[in-house]
């Protein structure tokens, strides 16, 4: 499979008056051409963090990019300097923002905000760009494109406004699209067609998406694979059907189990007990020791090696060592 | 939109008829009369000049001739000079007020702008710690002190620009650095705070994702956004700054119409305080009128009028 994106053992820490918060301990993924990589983790766990790593977005200071490199068509992201960045933002890499009601600016009409992308990227004039909108609002599915484009961002809905910053991402034909939180301001039913539009999009034009988000319904409907973030770290990566049906973390089964189902037997939630970690000075050993109910003395000392259990599988976790297999299996 | 012009100039001169009112009843609370000076006069000729003025009439009757001459745009006559009437005044003063204030608000609002987008895109840096201490010494210096010290360094000192008086541009320069310095640091201070405001609003993110340069995002959008506060502001200071400063006026020797607002309340020369205040006004009203017009062309979501039914 071909890779649009390798990001590899990326550290991102902020400076901050209590110390340096380390937000983000060493991540590394691909991204394959035509997928979606749905990122999950609770609020702080780094998500966000890394997607706006990847696009540089980060505001450095406080934010510091510490280590690890980011491959993008041969070049490193972290290396490239601002001009280069902006060549790349928008163009091959664009981002959706969670919050439509002010991801848009304004006092400009939606046109001018769809339009200014291409013609930043692109040679083309007004009048071609105005073609290209149109056609990413028919896209969007958005009617009466072409009044639509005079209007302002307060006459759209939500959900509208949603599709907008979408076309807005889409419109120069990018590589990789990574999305922050794409559904969370919307209520349920936009969710659903939201998410549609995304399954759509993606068969049209064959863009990679990154989809951060905590909200697992979302990342059964649309990801090809998840990766699981937890105190800044990549804990599970792996297929949707791995993921939900052969969880190997802890905190993915803890995670999953905290999901409301119908088909559950009792109708009471479990959380997960505790709290993450503080960033501050992040655990040496596995961050989710402290509250994973299998933890080990290992687990507070030593980081857990990668397993891979299959091709996409693989988890960071004590419990898929041979000697832990044998100690849990004396029990039984 | 015709229908909401209508209304709000309907509103305004209620609002001008409000202040006349107040300040012509006011006016004639404060003891004492154009009459009453050092020497005391014959009481018959103070009976006579009393009579001339019409102040010998009840107050009410003086109030209702005082509105009838101004629907006719007539000020009256001044009582202390006796040779020239308010209209005159107004006349000469207002349009070399008008010439100073006009450049002092372009120096101030392009040097204040300016001042204050650099301040807030090199937040707590140097540049901003500079520019906002220019900011805070433009408010803290009052401009007569400010006019004194540039006439000692820039006329007296170092003769480039002449120390006073009014006729040609150099002659202009010193009085609008003087009278420009306060407003310039309300609006860089105004400019600042609100800049920084947006710069952390997600569009600006929005923006930087699209691969625009930073020189777009601030003008094309930060900027407009944090202008509204400061087209506020600027209603209420053009009003000041257009209609003449007493202070400044004087030290330059400047023909304005400042020095009429208190030289008449001081000889209470009742036709002059009220020719300032209403021009005052009305100045005001319609610069609150123009920002207002302002707002519904910076931010699209303001509308002055509703909408029209479809």
């Amino acid at each position: 499979m071909e890779k649009v994106l390798q990001v590899k053992d990326l550290h991102v820490s902020f400076s901050t008056y209590g110390g340096e918060v380390k937000a983000v301990r060493g991540v590394s993924f691909d991204l394959h051409k035509g997928e979606t990589l749905a990122i999950v983790g609770e609020s702080g766990c780094g998500k966000s963090v890394t997607s706006q790593s990847i696009m540089r977005l980060i505001p450095e200071p406080p934010g510091k990019i510490r280590g690890g490199e980011i491959i993008f068509k041969n070049m490193d992201l972290i290396k490239l300097k601002e001009p280069e960045l902006r060549k790349i933002r928008g163009a091959n890499i664009s981002m959706i923002f969670q919050d439509p009601m002010t991801a848009l600016n304004p006092t400009i009409t939606i046109g001018e905000q769809i339009m200014e992308g291409i013609i930043q990227h692109e040679k083309l004039t007004r009048a071609q760009a105005k073609r290209v909108a149109v056609e990413m609002l028919t896209l969007v599915g958005i009617p009466n494109p072409e009044i639509r484009l005079k209007q302002y961002p307060h006459q759209f809905s939500g959900g509208m406004r949603q599709r907008i910053v979408i076309a807005m991402a889409l419109v120069c034909r990018p590589d990789v699209l990574i999305a922050d939180e794409p559904t969370t301001a919307l209520d349920v039913t936009i969710q659903a067609q939201i998410l549609e539009l995304f399954r759509d999009i993606q068969k049209k034009t064959g863009v990679s998406i990154i989809l951060i988000t905590h909200d697992l319904g979302v990342v059964a409907q649309v990801a090809d694979r998840i990766a699981v973030m937890y105190a800044g770290r990549i804990v599970e990566l792996g297929t949707r059907r791995e993921i939900f049906y052969k969880p190997q973390h802890p905190y993915t089964k803890g995670l999953l189990q905290s999901v409301p189902r119908l088909d559950a037997e009792k109708g009471e939630l479990v959380p997960i007990p505790g709290t993450p970690p503080d960033l501050f000075s992040p655990p040496v050993g596995c961050a989710f020791a402290a509250r994973c109910p299998y933890a080990m003395e290992v687990c507070d000392r030593v980081y857990p090696f990668k397993t891979h259990l299959s091709e996409q599988h693989q988890v960071d976790c004590w419990l898929q060592d041979e000697r832990a297999k044998k100690l849990v299996s004396s029990f039984k | 939109m015709k229908a909401y012009f209508f209304k709000r100039l309907i509103a305004m001169f209620i609002t001008l008829w409000l202040i006349i009112t107040g300040t012509f009843f006011l006016m004639h609370s404060v003891p004492g009369s154009p009459f009453n000076e050092e020497r005391t006069t014959n009481e018959a000729i103070q009976k006579n000049l009393e009579a001339y003025y019409q102040l010998d009439k009840p107050l009410i009757v003086q109030y209702g001739n005082y509105l009838k001459a101004l629907v006719k745009f007539d000020l009256g006559p001044s009582i202390k000079k006796s040779s020239q009437t308010v209209n005159d005044m107004l006349g000469r003063g207002f349009p070399v007020s008008f010439e100073l204030g006009m450049y002092t608000l372009i120096v101030a609002l392009i040097s204040g702008l300016i001042l204050g987008v650099v301040a807030a895109l090199r937040h707590n840096g140097i540049i901003d710690y500079l520019a906002m201490s220019i900011a805070v010494l433009g408010i803290s210096i009052p401009n007569f002190v400010m006019a004194t010290v540039l006439i000692q360094q820039l006329a007296v000192n170092l003769p480039i620009f002449p120390v006073a008086t009014w006729s040609s541009p150099q002659h202009m320069v010193l009085p609008i650095l003087a009278l420009a310095t306060g407003p310039m640091a309300i609006i860089a201070r105004l400019t600042r705070t609100s800049m920084l405001e947006v710069l952390t609003q997600d569009y600006i993110k929005t923006a930087k994702a699209k691969g625009l340069s930073p020189v777009k995002i601030v003008f094309k959008h930060a900027l407009r956004n944090a202008l509204l506060p400061v087209v506020t502001v600027l209603g209420s200071l053009a009003a000041s700054i257009l209609t003449g400063t007493f202070v400044i006026e004087k030290i330059f020797a400047i023909p304005g119409m400042g020095k009429y607002f208190v030289d008449s309340i001081n000889n209470r020369d009742y036709p002059v305080i009220m020719g300032t205040t209403v021009f005052y006004s009305a100045i005001l009203i319609f610069m609150l009128l123009l920002v207002d017009i302002a707002y519904g062309v910076l931010d699209p979501r303001i509308k002055l009028h509703k909408k029209e039914a479809k």
